[in-house]
This record gives structure tokens, C-alpha cells and sequence, in this order.
């Protein structure tokens, strides 16, 4: 390790702020690249899922009324 | 090799044939970015030597270089799979492109924020119209101009017929731009010493920023492969291998 | 760019009773001609407004002359970047509406000639007077008399390449309903190299050495555009008509 001690470490030689700051914030930023494009892809999955569920029973709903049409 | 890579392409042109293979890659490049990012991190942060002039400061390097490099090389990318699109027609090169301009403008955004940051220990100045960061801003903006021409066009071929031309209009200017603004720098600022122009480094130091470089390219992947996965699911709902997909849950 | 080039073409064979591509292209330029000077406030309105933004600086920045002089060069080219762009916004939004871009597309020619013509008539009837105004916006913000004729040689090349490139952007956008804004933010970061070195072919007169380097910059700029642009204008107007 370059640094003699831990709180040397996190002290970046007085420049913990910039230091700090600039790896946190690119660490997020990577992160919600990662955490937003999963989240989306499971929504988009959910979404059409219930869309594809929903088609089929207004199929079979509308192949009734048809049948139904026939009898009357 | 080459037929190897031949048929590869060709397969990916396929949507069905691009969401299994990705999914399968999925787990090598997150376990990739993973590893790759944590040992640079450690070892860019703890282990590698400060710079002699710059001090601790100097190792916002390990995040400024390959972001703005990644920033650049994801620009050209979207202009490759822009050619594709409109050459050979390949439908997938605009799902690839699209996924890839939202981390193209957030790498060009890190390193016009951790430049800033950088900017302050080493000028006294959060901004300063450096070479490297004017023409990084100029890149951010036409990032930008990709992804509002995206959203404003609306039948789905004219959008993405639109943003592979101006994609590949300016992946044409970008060296024209760097080149008239290296030229307005030196006019105008003569050689006061940019952030990361260093006489040379030592493999202590750059060894790091290669692992750094190779992991912000495996997140790269892991991200824009996401984005892509969802997109193919999206825009490929009516096809019969999508429905048998969610109906498996 | 060799294939979509080929592409964009549409190199197949026409009747031979067609008359030759020079004669569309002279018939094009006058049809842009008429068209064009009819339309006598979209050409008006871009100078007026290049001599306001260059009338609000004095006022927003000082009447003296010595803080007006030095900014003087980066002022004007500023203005004739928006002005420029203002006047190409309506450039094929029209011919997109009435249907007769989608004409020139069926009959079989080149678009990219016929787009060139377009930008020669609008450049002769917009850019052209915006040089012709420039001396005397530059006479009052005390421009020095040795940097008039480099700044007007050099807006008469950097006008070329700015008309060529900002016409890309307006093909692009010729199928929003109202894209004064977008078009803005697709094509003034392509205008950044025109600005560097056309401020400083004026900056090198001020201070009395050669803006050789600078208008030759600014030429090899131009040749660029006028060889390249129209291919990818014509590939962004086959875009638009296709999203019609």
C-alpha cells in the first residue's frame, strides 16, 4: 500500500474531498447504469406479460359472443 | 476466424438469435466489470504512487481517462452500427445503437464532472476552457442532439434511420472539431500543462488505468446489453418466440 | 460514405427521351429561384435579426471602444452562426409538406444535385447579403478597417460550409412540426470548427499578421461540405419523405 495508514488513506493528502467526491459520484453513475436498465427490462417483461394476458382474454371473450351470435 | 465472425454477425442480425446468445454473455461481463473496476479501484486508490506535482489529486485519473476514452470509442460505435443499419439494413444495429447512447453521454458527463473536480486542486478553478474539456462539452452536446432527435421523430425506421445518419455526419466532424479546438487552445492559452499530459508514467500508474479501461468496457457491455434486451422484447412482441417467452415466466 | 452514396444515387437506367441531368439541375435553379424570392420575409427576416443580436451586445456589454473592438470578431461570426441557422430552418419543410420533394424523389435523379441547387439559389439570397451587412454591423463595433475584407472573405467561405452543414440538420428535422430548437442543438456543435477559425482569421488581421492559415482553414472547410454534405442531405431528405 502506498499510504502509511488507513487514515492516511481516506486524508488523500488533503485532497479527500475532490478525491472522494469524484469516485463516489462516478461509482453512482455507473451503478443507475446498471440498476435502471435492469428495473426497465423487468418492467418492459411485466408490462407485456399483463398486455399479453389481457389480449388473450379478450379473445376468448370475443370468440364467445361470436359463438353466441351463431345460436341466436 | 473470419467465417467464424461472418456467421456470428449474421446471427445477431437476428433479434430471437440476440436475445438467447446475450443472455448467455450477460453473467461474463458483469463478473467482468466487477472484478476488473474492484481491482482498479483498490489499486489505483491505495497501491499506485501519487504524482509528484499533483499529489493524492491525481488519481481522479483512474476515472477521468477511460470514461473520456469510453465517451469517445461509444461515439464511434454508434456510427458503425449507424453504417450497418443503413447499408446492410440490419434491423438489430439500431436497438445496439440506441442502447448505446444513454452510457455514451453519462461516460462524456463523468468526465466533464470529474475533469471539474480535478480542475479544482490543480488550476483553483472548477472550470477552465482546457482542450480536452471544450471539446469533451462539444461531444456531450452532440450526444444529446442524438438522443432529442430520437424522441422527436416518431415512426420508429424514420428515427433510427435519422440517428445513424447524424451518427455517422458526426463521428466524420469529431476529428475537425478537436482538431480547430486544440488549435484555439494553443492560440489562446499557450502551454499552461493539461490534466493528464504526463511525461511518462510508470506501469505503476498505468497498469491500473488499463484495468480501469478494460472494466469500464466490460460495464459497457453489461449496461448497453441490458438496454438491448428490453428493446428486442419491446419492439419484437408480436413474433411467436417472444409470447412463448413470457408466457414461461 | 462510397455505398450509401451509391445508394442514395439511384443509379439505374432512365428513358433515353429524359432530358440530362444538367438540364434538371438548371431548371431546378430556377424553380428555387422563383420560389424562392417569393418568399421575400424568410430572406429578409435572418438579416434582421444578424444586425439585432449584434446591436444588443453594445448594449449589453458597453458602447466603448475598447471592450467592443477586441470582442468584435467572436460578436459578428456569432451572429451569422444563428442567423444562418435561422434561415435554413424553413429550407425543405415546405417542399416536404406540398409533396414535391417526394416528386423529385420518384423521378429517378439524383437527389443530391437538386439539393445542392436548393442551397446554391439560398445561399446566393441569404448569405450573400448577410456579407454585403457585415462591413457595417463591423463598423459599429469599431472593427478595425484592416480585418473588413478578411472578415468578408472569410464569412464568404465560412458561409459555404455553414449553409451545407446546417442544411444536413434541416433535412434531419424537416419532419418535426416545429424544430427551430433541435435543429439548433443538432448542428451548432458541427459549426464550432467554422467559428474557431474564422474569428481567427480576423484576430490574425487585427493584430496585423497573415490569416492565410485561417481562410485556407476555412476553404479546405468548405471543399469538405460541398463534397460530402450533399450526399448525406440528400440521404436525410429520403428519411424524412419515408416518414411522411
Amino acid at each position: 500500500m502506498y499510504f502509511d495508514s488507513l487514515s492516511d488513506f481516506f486524508n488523500m493528502g488533503g485532497h479527500a474531498l475532490y478525491v472522494w467526491s469524484a469516485f463516489a459520484i462516478s461509482l453512482l453513475l455507473m451503478l443507475l447504469n446498471i440498476i435502471l436498465p435492469w428495473w426497465n427490462f423487468k418492467a418492459t417483461r411485466l408490462q407485456l406479460q399483463r398486455q399479453l394476458r389481457r389480449e388473450a382474454k379478450q379473445q376468448a371473450n370475443s370468440s364467445i359472443t361470436e359463438q353466441q351470435g351463431e345460436q341466436v | 476466424m473470419w467465417k467464424w465472425l461472418k456467421t456470428l454477425y449474421h446471427r445477431l442480425g437476428s433479434p430471437k438469435w440476440f436475445y438467447q446468445i446475450t443472455g448467455s454473455w450477460l453473467p461474463w461481463f458483469a463478473g467482468a466489470a466487477v472484478v476488473f473496476l474492484g481491482v482498479g479501484l483498490v489499486w489505483g486508490l491505495a497501491f499506485a504512487p501519487a504524482d509528484y506535482q499533483q499529489g493524492n489529486s491525481f488519481r481522479i485519473i483512474y476515472i477521468h481517462v477511460p470514461a473520456a476514452f469510453l465517451a469517445q470509442s461509444v461515439y464511434i460505435m454508434m456510427a458503425v452500427a449507424g453504417v450497418v443499419l443503413l447499408v446492410w439494413k440490419m434491423k438489430m444495429a439500431d436497438v445496439v445503437a440506441q442502447s448505446l447512447a444513454p452510457f455514451g453521454a453519462t461516460m462524456t458527463f463523468l468526465a466533464l464532472l470529474t475533469g471539474a473536480i480535478w480542475g479544482v486542486p490543480t488550476w483553483g478553478t472548477w472550470w477552465m476552457w482546457d482542450a480536452r474539456l471544450t471539446s469533451m462539452l462539444i461531444l456531450f452536446f452532440l450526444y444529446l442532439g442524438v438522443i432529442a432527435l430520437r424522441e422527436a421523430l416518431q415512426p420508429q425506421e424514420v428515427a433510427a434511420k435519422a440517428c445513424a445518419l447524424l451518427a455517422i455526419v458526426g463521428v466524420i466532424n469529431i476529428p475537425i472539431i478537436k482538431y480547430s479546438v486544440d488549435w484555439w487552445y494553443t492560440l489562446h492559452q499557450p502551454a499552461t500543462f493539461t490534466l493528464t499530459e504526463k511525461p511518462a508514467m510508470p506501469a505503476s500508474m498505468w497498469v491500473p488505468l488499463l484495468i480501469m479501461l478494460l472494466g469500464f468496457y466490460a460495464l459497457l457491455g453489461w449496461s448497453v446489453i441490458l438496454r438491448a434486451r428490453a428493446e428486442v422484447l419491446k419492439r419484437e412482441y408480436k413474433a411467436g418466440w417472444v409470447k412463448e417467452l413470457l408466457q414461461r415466466k | 460514405m462510397n455505398k450509401p452514396a451509391a445508394a442514395f444515387c439511384r443509379l439505374k437506367q432512365k428513358p433515353a427521351n429524359l432530358p440530362g441531368l444538367f438540364a434538371v439541375f438548371k431548371a431546378a435553379l430556377g424553380r428555387e429561384w422563383r420560389m424562392q424570392v417569393r418568399r421575400r420575409g424568410d430572406l429578409v427576416n435572418p438579416l434582421v435579426f444578424f444586425a439585432l443580436v449584434v446591436v444588443l451586445f453594445p448594449l449589453g456589454i458597453s458602447p466603448t471602444e475598447d471592450i467592443l473592438a477586441p470582442v468584435a470578431p467572436g460578436v459578428l461570426w456569432v451572429a451569422a452562426l444563428l442567423a444562418t441557422l435561422m434561415s435554413l430552418d424553413a429550407l425543405f419543410r415546405p417542399d416536404l409538406l406540398d409533396g414535391s420533394l417526394e416528386q423529385q424523389l420518384v423521378t429517378g435523379y439524383p437527389l443530391a444535385p437538386l439539393a445542392l441547387a436548393k442551397l446554391g439559389v439560398h445561399w446566393l439570397l441569404s448569405s450573400l447579403p448577410l456579407i454585403l451587412l457585415s462591413p457595417f454591423l463591423g463598423i459599429m463595433l469599431y472593427l478595425p478597417w484592416e480585418a473588413q475584407g478578411v472578415m468578408m472573405l472569410a464569412l464568404l467561405l465560412g458561409s459555404l460550409a455553414l449553409s451545407l452543414v446546417g442544411a444536413i440538420g434541416a433535412a434531419l428535422t424537416a419532419g418535426v412540426g416545429k424544430s427551430g430548437v433541435l435543429m439548433t442543438l443538432l448542428v451548432l456543435p458541427f459549426y464550432i470548427p467554422v467559428l474557431i477559425f474564422g474569428t481567427g482569421a480576423m484576430q490574425a488581421a487585427i493584430s496585423g499578421g497573415s490569416a492565410m492559415a485561417h481562410l485556407s482553414l476555412l476553404g479546405a472547410l468548405a471543399a469538405l461540405a460541398i463534397t460530402l454534405a450533399p450526399w448525406a442531405i440528400a440521404a436525410g431528405l429520403k428519411i424524412a419523405v419515408s416518414g411522411e
